[in-house]
């Protein structure tokens, strides 16, 4: 093996974990724990990361880490949509996978120290601001003002729901959830994530904020128009971009968007990095 | 107890009406008057004359459809600073959906007959309301685009 194949093996290697136990989130999304089937530590990581899943005589697909950073049980949120997944939803407690990684740049909780953070997620995209949520509560004397806003389809989708009702109970922090629809049941927000966004009812200092902003990409264009209507610069917006990854580690080209692989590069990008090929519709 | 403020200064708080003139507004005014709705009180039902429009200024209102053998489905809901109501501007003049307070709602309501009356004798003030309007409208529109959308749903099966 030559030198640059051996400097990748760490990369390009399954490493086996154990489900040590599954959650149901709601209907179609179910949350794993692992641990090394080896005995070993999990590998540390930094929130925002992505591991690669791979299911053996199935395939492998890239997945945000879930869970929290200063855990010791690496934790994963899967939506069960496509092949592989759909497969790894019939798995239990004490099947084994394969775990690459972690991979890719995540979010910027140290340099957004001092800031106001607005963080917003739609849908599944909680589960990979979960863990700089968890980052952000234990270290919240470092942030200014914390605003989480969250998005689901309806009451039933809302991802995560006694976490972010515990959130919500907490004086240091402003949560709000909205869905797009519900009967008169649901005596929340009704409506689209970007409307929540009102300094009316939770200011922020614009040139002092980060926003942390996972979605659906529609979700999250509308999210970055209106905080760019309140002012913040894109140099202050992150969006955590979902691409075909394959390798994970920008050599299979699957994932590329412009000049950046999001694999590699990402998947958190900066808006004045990303949003010259954000809007471009034939990548 | 506060002191009850005149209903022009409860206007000029208002997001609606922001760096509006004295005079438009002193006109508006005249056609507005100070309500309260308790949680579960509807502020308007579909089908009705839409004889007026609301300015929230306290608590939760859900825009409701009503669906036959079903319970209502909410497909808005509006807080405090935001403005309920459009169908008093579009003939036949009757509201499109119901709206319900879903806790104790402070608003301000403009007489409707009253508004387009002053719209129609003095068109600058029907182009300062209009011009308000044509910005909360385009906003629900574009909201409800993107709801009709389903973002969150199955890729595979977005309608």
């Amino acid at each position: 093996m030559n030198t640059a194949a051996t400097d990748l093996a760490p990369s390009m290697l399954p490493r086996p974990f154990r489900i040590t136990r599954v959650r149901r989130e709601v209907s179609d999304v179910f949350s794993w724990e692992l641990e090394p089937a080896d005995g070993g530590l999990p590998p540390a990581y930094v929130p925002g990361q992505f591991n690669m899943l791979y299911l053996h005589g199935v395939g492998e697909v890239p997945i945000s880490i879930s869970g929290d950073p200063s855990g010791e049980t690496l934790v994963h949120t899967v939506r069960a949509v496509g092949a592989v997944t759909e497969v790894m939803r019939k798995l239990g407690k004490g099947d084994e996978i394969g775990v690459r990684g972690p991979f890719g740049v995540g979010w910027p909780v140290a340099e957004a120290e001092g800031n106001d953070l607005l963080i917003v997620a739609g849908g599944l995209g909680l589960a990979p601001l979960r863990p700089a949520i968890y980052h952000v509560l234990a270290n919240r004397a470092r942030y200014g003002s914390v605003a989480i806003y969250y998005g689901a389809r309806t009451p039933a989708d809302i991802l995560f729901r006694k976490e972010l009702e515990r959130w919500r109970g907490r004086f240091d922090l402003f949560v709000e959830a909205t869905v797009d629809a519900a009967d008169i049941r649901w005596a929340g927000r009704v409506g689209v994530v970007p409307k929540l966004i009102d300094p009316r009812r939770h200011s922020f200092d614009p040139d002092n904020s980060v926003a942390m902003i996972c979605g659906p990409e529609i979700m999250m264009r509308f999210t970055v128009s209106a905080l760019q209507a309140h002012g913040v610069p894109d140099q202050r917006l992150f969006v955590s971009m979902e691409r075909n990854m394959h390798c994970a580690i920008g050599l299979c080209g699957h994932c590329q968007l412009g000049p950046e692989f999001i694999c590699k590069d990402g998947p958190v990008f900066s808006f004045d990095r990303i949003g010259p090929v954000f809007h471009a519709r034939e990548l | 107890m506060e002191p009850l403020k005149p209903l022009e200064e409860l206007l000029l708080e208002h997001p609606f009406f922001a760096g509006m003139e004295e005079g438009p507004r002193k006109l508006i005014a005249g056609c507005g008057r100070n309500e309260v709705f308790h949680a579960g009180d509807y502020l308007f039902r579909e089908g009705d004359t839409a004889d007026r429009f609301f300015l929230i200024r306290h608590g939760t209102v859900a825009v409701e459809l009503h669906v036959p053998g079903h319970e209502p489905l909410v497909v808005d809901t509006l807080q405090s600073g935001e403005i309920a109501g459009w169908s008093w501007l579009v003939p036949p003049h009757k509201w499109a959906n119901d709206a319900r307070a879903t806790t104790l709602v402070r608003a301000i309501s403009l007489d409707a007959k009253c508004l387009r009356g002053k719209c129609d004798d003095d068109h600058s003030v029907g182009y300062e309301v209009f011009k308000r309007f044509i910005p909360v409208i385009a906003g629900r529109l574009s909201a409800v685009r993107m709801q009709l959308m389903d973002v969150y749903g199955d890729p595979g099966k977005r309608r």
